[in-house]
């Protein structure tokens, strides 16, 4: 576990809007070994999607505006689309918060697949075998290759989506909340196909984002919380919950009345204030308007340090 | 899928029932009375003849029977394909007339709907979110559009026609010819049939293009395009899907259009006296000509129905979401 796998530095990356940049990430450094699960938590639109789709493909609107992105020491053109192909689906792979849509409508889920890997180079029939292996591994048919995405449930699709992802066995997963549109039962069942994948090796590290911390608290070996576009603190899983230092941190776990409690129905109720605009922000800690400890340092911006042996707080209390 | 087209059929066939109990009330419910002015046309010399000339054709036209007769009669005779006789090329049957129009009309509309169809969609998804094109593309395309008919015939008349003198601006074919099967006068029907046809042609292309481009930009925002391109496909393949996707929409607006399409055609062989079903529709008019109006209204709604039909079936066809939906299965 000591290998590093991902290494992000500095990352800004800015989404162009009429009114001007929204700084969705803003220096944004840390890494990931191999091996390794690592939670992404924080309130809606402090940027976790926004970082996930940083490592794989930028959209139209977003802008790489400094910091690098290394995986197994080589680094990533994030800036570049077309040079971002080649590791894209064989390197790095996003599951992508819309899995519900994510397929084609009008294409039976066989041929897009087929469809799909050729243009990649990959001849269909020699991942075939291994595709159907992986189909019933997560308990789908083999004939869902034959039918089209609205045939599918929700789950179901949620699944093929895993499966198809993870086909190429790319070193890095991101899994953009891949079980908040699907019931507790489903949920349960998906995470756990997550870390069976990661043990069988379709994949080596991955980055789970989501809402529900009880979820990334049972499979995340770390977890990092991020706060209006900045990191606010990572550590491992344990850590997190049982000793955070950073008071946002503090806040979002002790706002859980238990762990393996879900706390994207009462999340905020225990903080009270709204995060900063990400347009223009505030000098110093983001946090500072909401912090029960801030305190005049605050006015300057407080730097990600590791504090213990791989834990990092950006907080002048911490 | 047989329940699917059971319903569009019985559909269909309620729109047919009402349009053709429409079209037989129109003339009953205009004013002027085409007998009477038949007759005065023909300038009888005393009111006997006049009268007996007036009792003959109202027999002949059969228009001596209280109207609910009428109507029945009415059915019955289209359905032998009879439609009367026509008041302008007297004593010429009504299907005749048409009969002879209709290949014109066709040979017009058909390739303009099916050329233009195709060609705006593959150039306006071309031309989608490529800068320069997409930037010259719109405002030609919206020109286009906004162009009536009229005036964009017209134009081309003028231009092509009585200034560049190269192709002829009326008729189906030179007067000087008589219908046979020779190269001239194919050359000339294919002469006669150019501006019309490239009339028609440029305002549909104009809609299909900004249409498909507004299409493929939404479907390559969509969340299939995104999650292909994070896959690493190429352009081509993630074009494609959106391609094929926002067809689909095109194929439907095909069928809204066909009204506004037969129109277009309409008057654009009015413009070049182009003798199809246009054209019969001006001269039935001129002379008052019920039956033949009657007769050529029935064409273009049969057309029109029969159209949609053949889009409902394509649509099936290439829409797998259809079919689910028909099947009633699991969605
Ligand atoms: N296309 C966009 N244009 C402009 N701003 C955007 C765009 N997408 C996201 N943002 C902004 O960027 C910030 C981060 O958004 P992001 O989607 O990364 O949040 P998130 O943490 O994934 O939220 P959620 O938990 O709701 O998914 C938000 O403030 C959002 O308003
Ligand atoms: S730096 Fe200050 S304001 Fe920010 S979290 Fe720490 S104590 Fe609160
Ligand atoms: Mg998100």
């Amino acid at each position: 576990m000591s290998k590093v796998s991902l290494r992000v530095a500095g990352l800004k990356v800015h989404y162009r809007t009429l009114r001007g940049d929204v700084k969705a990430l803003d220096d944004v450094t840390f890494a990931v070994a191999d091996g390794e699960t690592m939670g992404l938590a924080g309130e809606s639109g402090c940027g976790k999607t926004t970082l996930g789709k940083s490592l794989i493909r930028l959209d139209g609107r977003m802008r790489h505006v400094d910091g690098t992105v290394e995986l197994d020491d080589e680094e990533l053109p994030i800036g570049d689309t077309a040079r971002m192909n080649d590791f894209r689906f064989r390197e790095v792979f996003i599951i992508p918060q819309y899995a519900m849509s994510a397929m084609n409508p009008t294409r039976k889920i066989g041929k897009m697949t087929k469809e799909l890997l050729e243009s990649r180079g990959v001849r269909f029939e020699t991942v075939r075998t291994e595709l159907k292996r992986r189909l019933e591994l997560v308990g789908l048919a083999h004939d869902v290759l034959d039918r089209y995405p609205i045939e599918l449930s929700g789950g179901m699709k949620q699944r093929m989506v895993m499966v198809l992802s993870t086909l190429l066995n790319p070193s890095l997963l991101v899994a953009d909340e891949v079980t908040s549109a699907l019931d507790v039962s489903t949920q349960r069942a998906v995470a756990e196909t997550l870390v069976d994948f990661r043990d069988r090796g379709f994949v080596r590290s991955m980055i789970v984002i989501t809402h529900d911390v009880s979820l990334v608290y049972q499979i995340a070996d770390s977890i990092m919380v991020m706060y209006a576009g900045k990191l606010a603190e990572k550590a491992p899983t344990d850590v997190i919950v049982d000793s955070p230092r950073h008071p946002y941190t503090q806040l979002l776990i002790s706002s859980l009345p238990e762990v393996g409690v879900k706390y994207a129905d009462k999340r905020l109720t225990g903080i009270p204030g709204s995060p900063p605009s990400l347009l223009d922000p505030p000098a110093g800690c983001r946090f500072r308007d909401r912090c029960p400890l801030a305190f005049d340092k605050c006015s300057e911006e407080p730097p990600f340090v590791e504090v213990e042996h791989g834990h990092y707080v950006a907080c002048w209390k911490a | 899928m047989r329940r699917y087209f059971g319903r569009k059929f019985l559909i269909y066939a309620l729109t047919f029932f009402v349009a053709v109990t429409i079209n037989f009330m129109i003339p009953r419910l205009m004013p002027g009375d085409p007998v009477r002015s038949m007759v005065a046309r023909a300038g009888m010399q005393t009111p006997e003849a006049a009268a007996t000339m007036q009792e003959y054709y109202t027999r002949i036209f059969g228009l001596d029977v209280p109207i609910w007769q009428q109507y029945l009669n009415f059915w019955a005779a289209l359905l032998r394909g009879d439609l009367g006789i026509s008041i302008w090329l007297f004593p010429q049957p009504v299907t005749g007339v048409i009969m002879r129009a209709v290949p014109y009309t066709l040979a017009l509309l058909i390739p303009a709907i099916l050329l233009s169809w195709f060609a705006g969609n593959k150039f306006g998804a071309f031309a989608a979110r490529r800068k320069w094109l997409d930037n010259t593309i719109l405002p030609v395309g919206y020109v286009l559009t906004a162009t009536p008919y009229m005036w964009l015939a017209i134009l081309l008349a003028w231009a092509l026609g009585i200034i560049a003198g190269i192709f002829p601006i009326a008729g189906g074919y030179s007067f000087s010819l008589a219908p046979t099967l020779s190269w001239t006068f194919v050359g000339s029907l294919l002469a006669h049939w150019f501006l019309p046809f490239v009339s028609l042609f440029l305002v549909f292309f104009g809609g299909w293009a900004i249409g498909m481009r507004n299409m493929i930009i939404y479907e390559l925002e969509a969340d299939y395009s995104h999650y292909l391109q994070a896959l690493g496909a190429p352009q081509r393949l993630v074009r494609k899907y959106a391609f094929r996707n926002a067809a689909l929409p095109q194929i439907t607006g095909l069928a809204l259009q066909l009204g506004v399409i037969v129109a277009g055609a309409v008057v654009t062989e009015i413009v070049f006296s182009y003798p199809g079903l246009g054209h019969l529709i001006l001269k039935a008019i001129e002379n008052q000509d019920f039956f033949l109006l009657q007769g050529a209204f029935l064409f273009i709604v049969i057309g029109v129905l029969l159209a949609n039909f053949i889009i409902d079936i394509v649509y099936v066809l290439v829409d797998p979401r259809t079919r689910t939906g028909m099947g009633g299965g699991s969605a």
